[in-house]
């Protein structure tokens, strides 16, 4: 076996150095009835042109967003990824190190994920962020959590235009922490009605929201902190912040976000990256690793994990999270896309993306019997459709244009959302492609 | 007073043999932040310019810069490059920290991973343009199944505390659904800190199980423990002293007679994975970490993926989303209504690590059900060598036959002045990760080693060497030279207490540089 260097003779010296007849006898503590005599009921091993044989046959199956004209958001976002950013992320001693518990073998992941921490705070507008969790809707239901230990309240208040997987993980946590989650009806183009009352530990709200539409959150922000609540702003499409005004200067307290739209693949769905921040006051009440910075015997900069003591492996059942493996090397691609971007590429590519999505919002809106809901987007927004939008997106993908999203996927029990179709453009979108989807899109509905 | 100064002042030796004109010390090169190489108007990315459009932002536009710098691609590379010189990796050699299973990652896996079928297919893709994403992720279940002997594995968790939160989750669920409202988890003194942490958030009173003198669960103490009150036990077997609970099926069954569950902590799975099934010890949930025993990429901390296999009684109450064998082939069942209304709900966005799932294939279908059963057998042997070439040095917190990880504690150390954490710093000067320190509680300094399957016998024979080497030196009264350690990495121990103190999470326009300059 290719990745098992013992041979069988170092086996026989080293059973021999123990001093034990055969490698049963080191697993004599397994009680003799929970023992396998022989192999389990699976494939025997195979070199690596069979298993990459079998492997590719799967993958064949399906279609790759990059071989059809493309149009799926929906808090999962196609962008070009640089050639350098996978490579720097495959070097060895990035892919193949753990979390840095030994900071003076691990200066080059601590210094990157200091400068991911700052990227990140400087893009939402924060103070401070955290080294990554899992993703955005763990981040959401982290930052739920979060506000009920500042606030000391019990209720969690989430707009309906909140992406329906981070709603969905906010209740599943809250079923067995005792919060208490409201959430408000789901209404395309019409802002949530929040109320706010003195329960009330946050309020969640999206932007840009599932539906694709920009809401101006100050005044929000201000009714959260007269009522003493905190105001959560989640961000599903990242580098919606490279045109719009960050969440940190409308008055967010903390921003959960998913940084997946920046260096790293679709992936089916993961793995993704869970961005993190928050005002520096409530540092001490944030899940996940934070680095820090500091100095070294000789008097040298140097990074740290530090403020430990939220956490598990010190603080266990008192801890602010359990999480401990985060997304480390998804933060890398991220932080290492966004600085090749920089600052006037970050705006560009926003730009680029707005542009397309414009651009195919008028195509698709001039159809008959379409009609687009949003007053405002960034890069993904929604139509209604003359005929049931999940109808309409087998269709199109039966003609080879993967068209969106129906609404009815995440809301199969709404019909009033039966229409609603959710479409996205990225800097990958090309007129051709806009072009493809309008003619397609008008045939499906002829 | 300047660094320069306070390196020479501090260790004259080796600052003078290191003395360099730039500060980089041949193939240690210094690195300065990305935030302070900003060369206004660098780009590493060319994009077009944007296509005439009617701005549709609703007013909102970002006024101001952002505040990122700008650098060139080989600006950029470098800096990286750089940056990851500075990592020590399983690449580079031996990583013993216990209870991580710091193992090869095949670079095969990396490339599957890769391929566009899997890395750009979007997890709201139509169905019928994913089939083979949910072929390999229902293989993948199959695979898992199999060598836990469990009927139903939930897939969506994204790493081993997540999968610990799914499964307890799934026992509360299932107590709540017979209208038992238990409060107690029973967690042993020597678990992970994620075991505990996740019980709390699961709404659950801990309770710590005292270890007996052999470092195992005491069966004693955790039946007088037990009570209609208790929801479930905890337990990491093999447990994190290194050692298989041999008392496992007593175990178990006073935890079902009191009516409680029964939770194991799978991240030590490397040691027993094709010997031994957890469904055969009485396990009814346990998760399993792909980037453990099935090699995906540790990544510097992640991404992980916490698979948690569940019993009958367990598995109505499983995360979405499902994918079960249909009329019309693989379906993805999304929403709690049908079969799957008792579900827990979703645990995180969409459908779980994709890009770990086909590593973890991969990893599984290239060793085989022969091959992982001698994972296990070389994992065990590799730790058992160890042990026995370590012996007469260290002390071994609990004598005899170890699993897959071998536990010492700093007995050895008594009157040496040198400590557990001055011990481990002088392995890094010597080439190595040190092993994991500290942990577990249960033993006075703990040094737990777990050197993998994927260690060769040569590999090991260099590390007992230097370990023993360093325990003789310990004991020879040379303590100075271990407080000094590490003397050759590009930084030597850093003060975590100043950071902790005055936290410096991230880099800020303006530092102050006053204080530098005194």
């Amino acid at each position: 076996m290719r990745y098992l260097p013992l041979t069988p003779g170092d086996r026989s010296d080293m059973l021999a150095a123990i001093g034990v007849p055969s490698i049963d006898a080191l697993f004599a503590d397994v009680p003799a009835a929970a023992r396998l005599p022989g192999l389990v009921d699976l494939p025997l091993a195979q070199g690596e042109l069979e298993v990459e044989r079998a492997i590719s046959r799967m993958a064949a199956k399906n279609t790759a967003a990059g071989s059809v004209p493309f149009f799926i958001g929906g808090g999962v976002y196609r962008h070009h990824v640089p050639a350098a950013v996978d490579h720097l992320i495959q070097r060895g001693e990035f892919l193949t190190s753990y979390t840095p518990y030994q900071p003076e073998l691990a200066q080059g992941t601590l210094q990157s994920l200091f400068e991911f921490q700052t990227q990140v705070a400087l893009l939402t507008g924060m103070e401070v962020a955290n080294a990554s969790l899992y993703d955005g809707a763990t981040a959401c239901a982290e930052a739920v959590a979060m506000a009920h230990r500042i606030t000391r309240r019990g209720k969690a208040v989430l707009s309906g235009a909140l992406h329906p997987h981070y709603r969905e993980v906010c209740e599943t946590y809250a079923q067995f922490s005792g919060l208490e989650i409201v959430t408000l009806k789901p209404m395309p183009g019409i802002a949530d009605p929040i109320d706010i009352d003195i329960e009330t530990a946050c309020v969640v709200v999206q932007y840009p929201d599932f539906f694709g539409e920009l809401r101006d959150c100050s005044a929000l922000a201000a009714r959260c902190h007269l009522a003493g609540a905190l105001l959560i702003v989640v961000v599903t499409e990242i580098v919606s912040l490279g045109a719009v005004k960050p969440p940190g200067a409308m008055g967010a307290d903390i921003v959960a976000a998913e940084g997946q739209s920046i260096g790293n693949a679709l992936n089916f769905g993961g793995p993704h990256v869970g961005l993190f921040a928050a005002r520096e006051q409530h540092v001490r009440q944030m899940p996940g690793r934070l680095v820090g910075q500091t100095t070294d015997a000789d008097g040298k900069r140097g990074w740290v994990l530090t403020l430990s003591t939220r956490e598990q492996h010190i603080r266990r059942e008192k801890a602010t999270s359990n999480i401990c493996t985060n997304a480390g090397l998804c933060a890398l691609a991220f932080t290492i896309h966004l600085a090749l971007l920089g600052e006037a590429g970050l705006a560009r590519l926003a730009r680029l993306n707005h542009a397309a999505a414009c651009n195919l919002a008028d195509r698709l809106a001039s159809l008959p019997g379409v009609s687009l809901v949003n007053d405002s987007f960034f890069n993904e927004f929604s139509l209604r459709l003359p005929v049931p939008a999940a109808q309409a997106v087998a269709a199109l993908a039966e003609k080879g244009v993967l068209g969106g999203v129906a609404a009815s996927r995440f809301y199969p029990e709404r019909d009033d959302l039966a229409d609603l179709l959710l479409v996205a453009a990225t800097e990958t979108t090309t007129p051709e492609d806009i072009d493809i989807y309008g003619k397609a899109l008008a045939e499906v509905l002829r | 007073m300047t660094s320069w100064s306070q390196a020479l002042s501090a260790h004259p030796g080796a600052a003078a043999e290191t003395a360099t004109l730039t500060g980089n010390r041949g193939l240690q090169l210094e690195e300065p932040l990305l935030f302070e190489q900003d060369s206004p108007g660098h780009c590493g990315v060319d994009l077009p310019e944007p296509p005439p459009h009617k701005s549709r932002l609703g007013g909102l536009e970002r006024q101001g810069p952002i505040g990122l710098p700008g650098l060139s691609e080989p600006q950029i590379v470098r800096h990286f490059t750089r940056l990851s010189q500075k990592n020590y990796a399983i690449d580079s050699g031996l990583y013993p920290l216990g209870s991580c299973t710091m193992k090869h990652n095949p670079r095969l896996n990396e490339k599957l991973a890769r391929l566009p079928g899997f890395a750009d297919l979007h997890p709201l893709q139509p169905t019928s343009t994913t089939k083979g994403a949910l072929e390999l992720i229902d293989t993948l279940a199959h695979w898992l199944k199999t060598l836990t002997g469990m009927p139903a594995v939930a897939l969506s968790p994204a790493a081993g505390a997540h999968g610990e939160l799914c499964g307890m989750m799934t026992i509360r669920a299932a107590l709540t659904a017979r209208g038992d409202a238990r409060r107690r988890i029973l967690v042993p003194e020597s678990a992970h800190g994620t075991n505990p942490a996740t019980a709390a958030i699961c709404g659950y009173a801990i309770e710590n199980i005292a270890a007996n003198p052999r470092g195992q669960v005491d069966l004693a103490a955790l039946k007088a423990s037990l009570g209609s009150d208790v929801a479930a036990l905890m337990l990491t077997n093999p447990n994190t002293c290194g050692l298989f609970e041999d008392e496992i099926l007593e175990i178990a069954a006073a935890v079902h007679a009191a009516g409680a569950f029964f939770y194991c902590d799978g991240a030590n799975f490397n040691a027993i994975v094709g010997r031994v099934r957890p469904a055969d010890l009485g396990i009814d949930a346990l998760h399993l970490n792909l980037h453990k025993t099935f090699s995906t990429p540790h990544g510097g901390g992640g991404p992980g993926s916490g698979p948690v296999a569940l019993a009958a009684a367990l598995a109505p109450y499983a995360p979405l989303p499902w994918i079960v064998h249909g009329d019309r082939g693989l379906e993805l069942i999304e929403h709690a209504a049908g079969s799957a209304a008792r579900s827990i709900g979703r645990l995180k966005g969409f459908h779980g690590q994709m890009g770990m799932f086909v590593r973890a294939l991969s990893y599984m279908m290239s060793h085989g059900a022969d091959g992982l059963r001698q994972v296990a057998e070389d994992a065990v042997l590799n730790a058992n060598y160890l042990r026995v070439r370590l012996a007469g040095a260290l002390s071994q917190s609990f004598p005899g036959a170890c699993m897959h990880e071998v536990l010492f504690d700093d007995r050895f150390l008594k009157d040496t002045g040198v400590t557990t954490l001055d011990f481990a710093k002088a392995l890094i000067d010597e080439g190595f990760h040190p092993m994991t320190m500290y942990f577990p509680l249960v033993v006075h300094g703990a040094l737990l080693i777990e050197p993998t399957e994927t260690e060769s016998k040569a590999s090991l024979d260099q590390f007992a060497d230097t370990v023993n080497g360093l325990a003789a030196r310990a004991k020879s009264g040379d303590a100075a030279s271990f407080q000094a350690a590490p003397r050759l990495t590009p930084r030597r121990r850093l003060d975590e207490t100043t950071a902790a103190r005055k936290p410096v999470l991230r880099w800020r326009p303006d530092p102050p540089r006053q204080q530098a300059a005194e």
